[in-house]
């Protein structure tokens, strides 16, 4: 019985604790949505702490009728898509000829690409490299400089190798080339390591935005993250007072509040709305790159 | 497979398709990541833009000692361990931690739930992150501030405070990452193996008793290489994220060497002082990698390499 009372406590602290996690993780984000939906009155009497209040799409009109905004939301769909199919494709040609036991040049090639994990030339000699290919302020430096990663090549690769070698052999007794085994076969047997590794360079575009500092002056060509620096963290007022617009005229300070809170979900809305669809993956992902990592 | 003994020609015909197939990420490999290295050799040149990758007259050692021997040396060396430092020391046992609560769970869909909400700020980006944390803390409208003065405290300036800097960086940074870093225990402690458990409640043993004696020993392997790996990436602290969060205010505690070489290469354009800055991280972080290595390799019988 004493042991059991035991336990008992321990299962309460284990919920405890859980509950803690999850409220600590969801509050600032339920924060930020319910002040996003919120009247500028409750906001400027602050009275909103959980839930909206007085709910309102008010702020979300303001925002939405920035031309700036669906701008950088164009930009950063194109680099995401175009970006993403650009990395499965490469990453897809980069492990299949690693992953084939008797491909004469397979040591070299392992070594030739797992020798940029650990040196590598650094920023500034990459930027120049960049610059004169003629990459600076154009789409392409968005994705080119980020066209494979190494470690997803590794963990592709090894999921190629885990296909049992005889299927491979009776299909090229069949007359099937490389590429063909390569498409018909090897891809399709590993359809859950792709979408793991879809999403990850997915969201890497999405979120990216060092390459963009670096190597996109121009305005027309950055994405939703520089955007979002100069609206939420540069405070940009030239910018908020834009998307403010004349017509709340009432409180400046409160309702750039606002437009900094909308500005967070509309463009955090596209990953909220697809990963718990894809969440199941992750465990999947992370323990691939855990064993051969 | 041995290839031993074919002749090179039949080889290439043999493998033409393979080759074929790389040849677009050896391109990629060779122009993005082979063509950056020689560039190093600026750091001991003087170097002025536009002179390509190769030019500029030969300075030696200049830059690294003019670096070496700066006013920031110290500051910045000390910024960037301790930002690296401090999210490891303290945040490495959170996700452990909370990966032993998820496993215990009963409850199928609270564990789902829990497990969704906190992987969820992995995917955020470090510009919302950034932007949320200056705008809770933000002195005038930020919900930190408005808390402390409704409880009659006085309103921090926090973004403008040094002395609030690693406090900030780190606690946000446990925040955003402790969820995604249980996954990998969460795995560990659902291979281990369940007969000990049962032989352990044969024996009386409770359930604190069990996580103490049984779970923790188990993942300890886990654990040490994963605190190993993360020695070998010290030098590496998240540029994005003190980049977003800093100012001149704040230099003091948060600069660190890759914000600094960005400021003076890519801002000021001192190609070549940045690059033996840059160069100098690279050295350190190596001989971390290294060095973490062949401890591993002691303590574990396991190695990076």
């Amino acid at each position: 019985m004493q042991k059991s009372r035991i336990d008992q406590s321990f299962y309460v602290l284990v919920y405890a604790l859980t509950l803690l996690a999850v409220v600590i993780t969801l509050y600032p984000f339920l924060y930020v949505v319910s002040v996003s939906l919120s009247s500028v009155e409750a906001i400027d009497k602050k009275l909103v702490t959980l839930f909206p209040v007085d709910f309102s799409l008010s702020g979300y009109r303001m925002v939405l009728q920035y031309p700036d905004l669906w701008r950088a939301y164009y930009n950063t769909i194109w680099y995401t898509v175009v970006g993403t199919v650009f990395n499965i494709v490469a990453t897809c040609l980069a492990a299949y000829p690693l992953s084939r036991k008797r491909f004469f040049l397979r040591r070299k090639l392992n070594f030739y690409i797992a020798f940029t994990m650990y040196f590598s030339g650094g920023l500034i000699p990459l930027y120049m490299v960049i610059t004169e290919l003629g990459l600076y302020n154009t789409r392409w430096a968005m994705v080119l400089p980020v066209l494979v990663s190494t470690f997803n090549v590794m963990i592709l690769r090894s999921a190629f190798e885990n296909i049992p070698n005889e299927i491979f052999e009776s299909a090229s007794m069949d007359g099937a080339r490389e590429f063909t085994l390569l498409f018909r076969l090897a891809i399709p047997l590993t359809k859950p390591t792709l979408a793991v590794l879809t999403l990850y360079y997915a969201v890497a575009h999405w979120n990216d935005f060092f390459n963009a500092l670096l190597y996109l002056g121009k305005q027309e060509l950055q994405p939703l993250q520089i955007f979002l620096r100069r609206v939420l963290i540069m405070a940009s007022p030239e910018v908020l007072q834009k998307m403010g617009g004349e017509t709340a005229a009432t409180s400046l300070a409160v309702s750039t509040l606002q437009v900094r809170y909308v500005a967070i979900v509309v463009s955090i809305l596209p990953i909220i709305t697809i990963y718990p669809f894809i969440q199941k993956y992750f465990v999947k992902g992370i323990t691939l790159g855990a064993v051969k990592g | 497979m041995d290839n031993k003994g074919i002749p090179l020609g039949k080889l290439l015909r043999r493998d033409k398709a393979l080759i074929l197939m790389f040849l677009p990420i050896f391109l990629y490999y060779f122009i993005f990541c082979y063509l950056p290295m020689p560039g190093i050799l600026i750091a001991f040149k003087n170097y002025t833009p536009g002179q390509g990758i190769f030019g500029g007259d030969w300075v030696g050692f200049k830059w690294l000692l003019q670096f070496v021997n700066s006013r920031y040396f110290w500051r910045l060396l000390r910024n960037t361990f301790l930002l690296a430092f401090y999210p490891l020391v303290i945040g490495f046992g959170v996700p452990i931690l909370f990966a032993i609560c998820v496993v215990e769970l009963k409850n199928g869909l609270f564990k789902r739930f829990a497990q969704t909400v906190t992987y969820l700020p992995h995917f955020i980006s470090t510009v919302v992150i950034a932007g949320m944390i200056i705008n809770f803390l933000s002195p005038t409208d930020g919900i930190v501030n408005t808390l402390l003065a409704s409880l009659g405290m006085e309103r921090i300036n926090f973004m403008m405070a040094p002395e609030w800097f690693r406090t900030i960086f780190t606690a946000s940074g446990i925040w955003q990452s402790f969820g995604f870093s249980s996954i990998i225990y969460i795995a560990a402690i659902m291979g281990i193996d369940q007969e000990m458990y049962e032989s352990g409640r044969i024996d009386g043993v409770n359930k604190f008793q069990e996580v103490w004696h049984l779970t923790l020993p188990s993942l300890k392997p886990t654990i040490v290489i994963l605190l190993l790996l993360s020695i070998g990436s010290i030098m590496s602290v998240n540029f994005e994220k003190v980049y977003l969060l800093y100012n001149g205010a704040t230099y003091e505690t948060a600069d660190v060497i890759s914000t600094y070489v960005y400021r003076q290469g890519i801002e000021s354009q001192n190609f070549g002082f940045a690059t033996a800055v840059g160069l100098f991280n690279s050295v350190i972080s190596f001989a971390l990698v290294f060095f973490a290595n062949r401890l591993s390799r002691r303590v574990n019988d396991m190695s990076l390499w």
